[in-house]
């Protein structure tokens, strides 16, 4: 066992009778059977394959805080203002790991839907909360799931009953507030009922960062015809270290569309797994990093075929700054079963400099023979004979750039659908590409602190 | 004179392609150069555009009184001119609207002018597009992205029209056009001549002179101009095809 898996293992120990206090009898169960499965798997090393260029326990620090009890209610929406323009999304919020609230710990809306503390949920509907919870094999996942699941505090509990479509998006935002060294893990479950849809807005920043660790799982089940649209923004500052798992169910004719965008990390991590468990369910999973200085941006994505008929696309894009590393890792696995499985998978990158470093590995796993699939990945710079196109017309170098480059990130920008949320962003992102960072002075989330505005692509070099 | 090219000497990767070329172009005049393939006519366009990947070895290239080979790739067209690419480039995710917006600001910003806005902007590009009878809505459309051989060369037009330059040089704009076509890209650079612009025209063929009269017909060959004439000339060429060309400059006929 490593140093850092048996400071886990004792965490757990110690920690346990507390963190179990309030559990129902198959929550204490789940934690005891993945803290198992955890000490023997190990925390992420570099024999890990998938963790090999950047080894997590190299990253991690020695100690860490585990805040055992829930935020005093803080009045976020008196501090927290979120620029984006008539968004009129439903927050909510985590601190430090723990659903914050001010009324309810669990709300049931008129329309049937359920949102708040999943521990809440837990009591208060347990044979709902454990037909989806953990459905996930802890000895296929890596092996930071089984870390949450027996570690995790709170997190976000969100159920949309059969057929009901929610118009206003549900904005999650998860802060961490604390100067010392957090360790904060969420766990958040979010299920669809038959023919419902809901679109989540997912914000992860910190605010007065310590060297936190986060290490958040979020459940996803996608009954038939479901349909979700989730969008998750990183903003980070430069000593955090996140990874992120999204763990994605479909049945018949889901639906589940992601947006991954990372314009600023220390070390962020995103691994979203999407199960098309039955036939013609459909994933379209998207991602735009734009990173520099010493930053690590990882994503990895994992589409398992499983039944017949079901689609997915995977497209990744990012431009690599100074030395700044990006990495790419996409697999799609096609089962013997699976027939007429179309799915697609690209990536590609822009670097800016020699010390730029982008890993990419597409990858295909088939085992079916009636199959519509492909891959690729792309590293280069920016298209000379476009450049020179632009050039001609009268437009500077400097210019040409950014309009390349623009357009090069406008891909899957636009594949956002909504509204506001595309717009703020199209704006955000052509203020970094331009070398202005975008600031939120009405929010309180680290990107109105001048310390971390610091951002800037030098064109010149693109 | 608008345009003074002599004694121009142009290599690519080591290889000579122009070999001592000379031309004058004067405001208002209309020059044709044709030749046979790969006596150097794109070769003579991409060298006032400014593409790098040729050298000068000898001779200059005088534009409005300036040395047009010191001018960087932009300025040249901010001076005015504009080259009618053979092959456009596809351009995915910018839009003709956007394009054209910033390199008409930034040309009117080099001559101390204002910036259009919107508004302006749109009502200018709308006239425009009568030009070449565009009817796509071009703020929705990337440069040139699934375009057909003729729209691209519309497009090309279309930005000529727009941009106004002093100097249009068009590069084969007649190849890949059927007839429908050349004839509305043909009247489309006719609206566009004035006394005060010079156009030249690189073609293979006689039949886009149809439709665009040139002053002055001029033949390229290995390298240089080796013949020129009227616009009979290319009825000539047309009729005789270049063998002829080819036999009395290897004669020593031509020079």
């Amino acid at each position: 066992m490593t140093p850092f898996t048996q400071y886990i293992v004792n965490l757990f120990e110690k920690n346990a009778k507390q963190l179990t206090e309030g559990d129902v009898g198959f929550l204490a169960d789940l934690r005891k059977k993945a803290i198992a499965v955890f000490a023997e798997r190990g925390f992420p090393t570099g024999k890990m394959e998938s963790w090999r260029h950047h080894p997590l326990d190299q990253h991690v620090e020695k100690e860490y805080t585990l805040q055992l009890t829930p935020e005093p209610y803080l009045p976020i929406d008196k501090v927290f203002k979120c620029k984006i323009g008539n968004i009129g999304t439903n927050m909510f919020t985590l601190m430090n790991g723990w659903y914050v609230h001010q009324h309810a710990p669990l709300t049931i809306f008129p329309n049937g839907m359920m949102v708040g503390s999943l521990l809440m949920a837990i009591q208060q509907h347990p044979d709902l909360v454990k037909a989806h919870l953990a459905q996930q094999d802890l000895q296929k996942t890596d092996p930071l799931v089984a870390m949450n699941e027996s570690l995790f505090t709170d997190g976000l509990f969100i159920y949309v009953p059969d057929n009901l479509h929610v118009d206003q998006p549900i904005q999650m935002v998860s802060l961490a507030t604390s100067k010392e060294n957090l360790l904060i893990q969420n766990r958040n479950l979010i299920v669809l009922g038959k023919n419902a849809s809901l679109s989540i807005i997912y914000c992860n920043d910190s605010i007065h960062d310590g060297k936190s660790f986060t290490n958040n799982v979020t459940e996803i089940s996608l009954d038939e015809q479901a349909k979700m649209n989730y969008y998750k923004m990183e903003n980070k500052d430069p000593d955090s270290l996140l990874i992120d798992h999204i763990l994605v169910d479909g049945k018949t004719s889901a639906q589940f569309l992601s947006n991954t965008i990372t314009f600023n990390a220390g070390y962020v991590r995103t691994m979203i797994t999407v199960n098309l468990n039955e036939p013609y369910a459909d994933a379209k999973l998207y991602g735009l990093y734009l990173v520099d200085k010493m930053q690590y941006v990882d994503n990895h994505v994992f589409v398992w075929h499983k039944a017949t008929d079901c689609t997915s696309t995977q497209l990744y894009k990012g431009v690599i700054d100074n030395e700044a590393t990006a990495n790419f890792n996409g697999h799609i696995l096609v089962a013997q079963d699976a027939q007429r499985t179309a799915a697609f998978q690209t990536n590609r990158n822009i670097t800016l400099t020699d010390e730029a470093r982008i890993m990419t590995k597409p990858f295909l796993e088939i085992y079916a023979d009636d199959v519509q699939c492909s891959h690729g990945a792309t590293v280069g710079q920016l298209n000379d004979e476009a450049l020179f196109y632009l050039r001609s017309r009268g437009i500077c170098e400097r210019n040409a750039r950014i309009l390349l480059l623009y357009a090069f990130a406008n891909e899957i920008v636009e594949t956002i659908e909504i509204e506001s949320l595309r717009h703020r962003l199209t704006d955000m992102v052509k203020k970094r590409i331009r070398g202005e960072f975008s600031h939120c002075e009405e929010c309180v989330l680290h990107c109105s602190d001048p310390k971390d505005i610091t951002f800037s692509i030098d064109v010149s070099k693109i | 004179m608008l345009l003074k090219i002599e004694n121009l000497h142009v290599s690519i990767h080591g290889k000579e392609i122009l070999k001592g070329f000379n031309l004058e172009v004067d405001r208002g005049e209309v020059h044709a150069i044709m030749g046979p393939n790969g006596t150097g006519k794109s070769t003579l366009a991409a060298v006032i555009a400014g593409k790098e990947v040729f050298d000068v070895t000898k001779g200059s290239i005088t534009y409005k009184g300036k040395d047009l080979l010191a001018m960087s790739i932009e300025e040249r067209a901010r001076e005015g001119i504009f080259i009618g690419f053979q092959y456009p480039v596809e351009i995915p995710g910018v839009s003709i609207a956007n394009f054209m917006r910033t390199a008409l600001n930034e040309i009117r910003q080099y001559r101390g002018e204002e910036p259009l806005t919107a508004a302006q902007f749109l009502r200018l590009m709308e006239e425009k597009k009568k030009v070449v009878e565009l009817t796509a809505k071009l703020s929705d459309r990337s440069v040139n992205e699934g375009f057909s051989g003729g729209e691209k060369k519309k497009n090309e037009i279309f930005q000529m029209a727009m941009l106004e330059p002093k100097l249009a040089i068009l590069d084969e704009t007649d190849s890949g056009l059927d007839i429908d076509a050349l004839r509305v890209v043909a009247n489309g650079v006719n609206q566009l001549r004035s006394p005060e612009n010079a156009i030249i025209v690189i073609t293979h063929y006689q039949r886009l002179l149809d439709y665009i009269v040139p002053d002055k017909v001029h033949v390229l060959y290995d390298g240089k101009i080796v013949k020129s004439g009227t616009k009979e000339l290319a009825l000539e060429l047309e009729e005789k095809g270049y063998d002829w060309i080819k036999k009395e400059y290897e004669q020593g006929k031509l020079t």
